[in-house]
C-alpha cells in the first residue's frame, strides 16, 4: 500500500474476466467400439463440455510489481497466466497489455531433441534476438543456468529441475515488461531458487511486471510485494504479501501458520514480516 | 489501492479501462497484428527460421545409426524401389524417352511438394511447447518446415544430377532453367504448408487422413508415366486437368530442363506454374495470419 502503484502506469488489465476450457466430453475415452457404434447409429460426436476455469476476475497490475497468485490446485492460477500471455481467448471480459508477455511454466519444453546449447540459441532468437546479441549473452546464460557439461546433451537427457533451470536461465536473459512465471521454479534446488528470486527482483526494478504462480508460499512472500488469492476462479483477497499470505495459510493451513507465529514469539527469524526482502 | 483497482473495475462501464488502455497503449492480449506488422515481425525472426530449419533438419535423423546419410540415402531408396515396380514389373516405361531420367526427376521434385505439406500439416502440433512458451509470429513454423524440405530437395539434387547425367544427358545451358522452376515450385509449396498447418492445427486428424490424399495426387501427377501418352486415350477436359495440376507443372519444368528429346512441354506450362506459386503463397499466407490468435491453445 505504501508504494506508488497508482501512480505508475499500469502493465496488465484484468476486466472482468471469464475462461472456459472446452473439453471433449463423455465419450471421449470409450475406444473404437464406442465410436464404431456411434458411426453406425448416426449419433452425433460426443458433446463439449464446459469447465469454468476463471469466473470474473479483475485487476490491475503496474510497472515495478511483482504479483504472487496463490490458490488451491484448479484455482484457475495458471488459466489466468496463459490468458494474460495471449496464449486462451477469454469467453467475456478482455485483458490488455503492455508489449508481449512472455509465459514460463514447467509443463513447457522448449525443444526436446536438441541440445542445451541449441535450445539456448533458438530461444533467444525466437524470443526476437539478433544473432549478435545472442553471441554476447550466451555466456551468462550458461551460467545462470549452472547445469555444467549438460549443456551440449540434448534436453531429454536433463532431469525435470536441470530443463527448468534452463528454459528460466533463456527465458529471464531478455528483460520483459510482463513476465509470468507458473511453478516454474518449484523444481530447482535452494541454491538455484535463491539466484532466481534475485534475478526476478532485478526483472521487476527494470521496471518490469513479474506474475508468480507457486504452492511455495515462502517465495511468495520473499519474491512478490502484492499477492493475489484464487478461489474456485473468482478473487478471495487482492493486497499487500503479508496479509494476503497470512489470510491464506490462516484458511487452508492453519497449522503452518501457527508454528510460525510460535517460531517468531520464541525469538527465531521473524522472516515473514521481514518487509526488505519483499520489496 | 489495489482494492480501489478492483472496485474501479467492477463498478466501471468499460469507458475507464479504454481510457486506461488508450493513455498507456495497452494492447489486447493475444491480438493478431496487421498483415503488415506481422510480415515485419516475421522477416525480424528471420535469424531463428534459418536456425529453426537447420536444427531440425539435423534432428530428423539424429536417432539412426547411419545419421545424416539417409538425407541422401532416402531418395536413392526411393528411386530404386519406383524403377523395380514402375520400370521393371509393371513396363510403364513404354514411350518414354529415358526413363531411368524421368521417373527419378519426377519423384524427387514431387516428394519436395509432398514432404512440404506432410512437415506444415504437423508444423504447429509439433512445436506446441514452443508456441506455448514464446512468442513469435507462428508463419515461422510452415517457412521452417517447407525450408527443411527445401533443404533435403538440394541434397537429394546431389543424388539426381548424377543419375541424369548417368542416363547420357549432357549439361547445357538449358539447365539453368532447373532454378526458375524450383524457385517457383518452393513459393508454391510454402503457400500450401501455411494452408495445411492451419487446418493441421485446427483438425488434429489431418495427418492421418494426408498420405492417403497426397498419394493420390501422387499418381494423378504423372510421376511414373508421362502425362502426354496418357491423356492421348482421353477426353481434352482430362488432359487439360492433368496439365494445369500444380503436382505435374513443376515436375514438367524439371524435366523440361534436364532431359533431351522428350515431348515438348505444354503451352504456357511456365505461366501455370507462375501462377499457382503466386496465388498460393499470397492466398496461403493470408490464410495462416487469419488465424494468427488461435494457434498454440488448448
Amino acid at each position: 500500500m505504501s508504494e506508488p502503484s497508482g501512480a505508475d502506469s499500469p502493465t496488465v488489465i484484468v476486466d472482468d474476466v471469464h475462461l472456459v476450457y472446452k473439453v471433449a466430453g463423455r465419450h471421449a475415452k470409450a475406444g473404437a467400439p464406442a465410436a464404431l457404434r456411434r458411426i453406425v447409429l448416426r449419433t452425433g460426436p460426443p458433446g463439449l463440455r464446459e469447465i469454468r476455469a476463471v469466473r470474473g476476475v479483475s485487476l490491475i497490475a503496474h510497472r515495478g510489481e511483482a504479483i504472487g497468485l496463490i490458490g488451491p490446485n484448479g484455482s484457475g492460477k495458471s488459466t489466468l497466466l496463459r490468458a494474460i500471455a495471449g496464449l486462451m481467448p477469454p469467453q467475456s471480459g478482455a485483458i490488455y497489455t503492455q508489449g508481449q508477455p512472455s509465459l514460463l511454466g514447467v509443463g513447457a519444453a522448449l525443444m526436446n531433441d536438441m541440445t542445451g546449447e541449441r535450445n539456448v540459441i533458438l530461444g533467444c532468437l525466437a524470443m526476437g534476438m539478433t544473432p549478435a546479441e545472442v553471441k554476447e549473452r550466451y555466456d551468462s546464460i550458461c551460467e545462470f543456468a549452472g547445469i555444467g557439461d549438460f549443456i551440449s546433451l540434448p534436453m531429454n537427457t536433463y532431469s525435470s529441475g536441470m530443463a527448468a533451470r534452463l528454459r528460466f536461465a533463456i527465458a529471464a536473459s531478455k528483460s520483459h515488461e510482463v513476465l509470468l512465471i507458473d511453478e516454474a521454479l518449484a523444481t530447482g534446488d535452494a541454491e538455484f531458487r535463491r539466484r532466481s528470486e534475485a534475478r526476478i527482483r532485478e526483472l521487476r526494478a527494470d521496471a518490469g511486471t513479474v506474475f508468480l504462480v507457486s504452492h511455495g508460499l515462502g517465495v511468495v512472500r520473499e519474491t512478490c510485494n502484492r499477492v493475489i488469492w484464487l478461489e474456485k476462479g473468482a478473487v478471495m483477497a487482492d493486497g499487500s504479501a503479508r496479509e494476503v499470505v497470512d489470510a491464506y495459510e490462516a484458511r487452508h493451513d492453519p497449522q503452518a501458520l501457527s508454528d510460525r507465529l510460535a517460531a517468531a514469539r520464541a525469538g527465531g527469524k521473524v522472516w515473514a514480516y521481514d518487509e526488505s526482502s519483499a520489496i | 489501492m489495489k482494492d480501489g483497482d478492483t472496485a474501479l473495475l467492477a463498478s466501471a462501464d468499460g469507458d475507464v479501462v479504454q481510457e486506461l488502455v488508450e493513455t498507456y497503449h495497452l494492447r489486447r492480449a493475444g491480438a493478431r497484428p496487421s498483415l503488415a506488422e506481422y510480415s515485419k515481425q516475421l522477416w525480424g525472426r528471420r535469424h531463428f527460421i534459418l536456425e529453426f530449419s537447420s536444427a531440425n533438419n539435423a534432428v530428423g535423423y539424429s536417432r539412426s545409426l547411419l545419421g545424416q546419410a539417409w538425407q541422401v540415402l532416402t531418395p536413392l531408396l526411393n528411386a530404386g524401389v519406383y524403377y523395380l515396380i514402375f520400370g521393371v514389373l509393371l513396363h510403364t516405361r513404354r514411350g518414354v524417352h529415358n526413363y531411368v531420367a524421368f521417373l527419378v526427376v519426377g519423384i524427387f521434385i514431387f516428394t519436395f511438394t509432398q514432404s512440404s505439406v506432410l512437415q506444415g500439416a504437423k508444423s504447429i502440433t509439433s512445436n506446441l511447447g514452443l508456441t506455448r512458451v514464446l512468442h513469435f509470429p507462428r508463419a515461422v513454423l510452415p517457412v521452417s518446415s517447407t525450408l527443411v524440405a527445401l533443404q533435403r530437395l538440394v541434397i537429394s539434387l546431389v543424388v539426381m544430377i548424377p543419375i541424369v547425367l548417368l542416363t547420357g544427358e549432357r549439361p547445357s545451358p538449358r539447365w539453368l532453367l532447373l532454378f526458375p522452376a524450383l524457385v517457383l515450385q518452393a513459393m508454391f509449396c510454402l503457400g500450401l504448408a501455411c494452408v495445411i498447418a492451419r487446418i493441421g492445427a485446427k483438425i488434429p486428424d489431418t495427418s492421418q487422413i494426408l498420405p492417403f490424399v497426397l498419394r493420390t495426387w501422387l499418381y494423378l501427377s504423372g510421376v511414373f508415366y508421362s502425362v502426354h501418352t496418357f491423356g492421348a486415350g482421353h477426353s481434352h477436359y482430362v488432359t487439360f486437368l492433368l496439365t494445369i495440376n500444380p503436382g505435374a507443372v513443376y515436375v514438367e519444368l524439371v524435366r523440361d530442363a534436364l532431359i533431351v528429346g522428350g515431348p515438348p512441354l505444354p503451352r504456357f506450362e511456365w505461366v501455370y506454374a507462375v501462377g499457382w506459386a503466386i496465388v498460393v503463397a499470397a492466398a496461403g499466407y493470408v490464410f495462416f495470419w487469419q488465424a494468427e490468435e488461435q494457434y498454440g491453445r488448448v
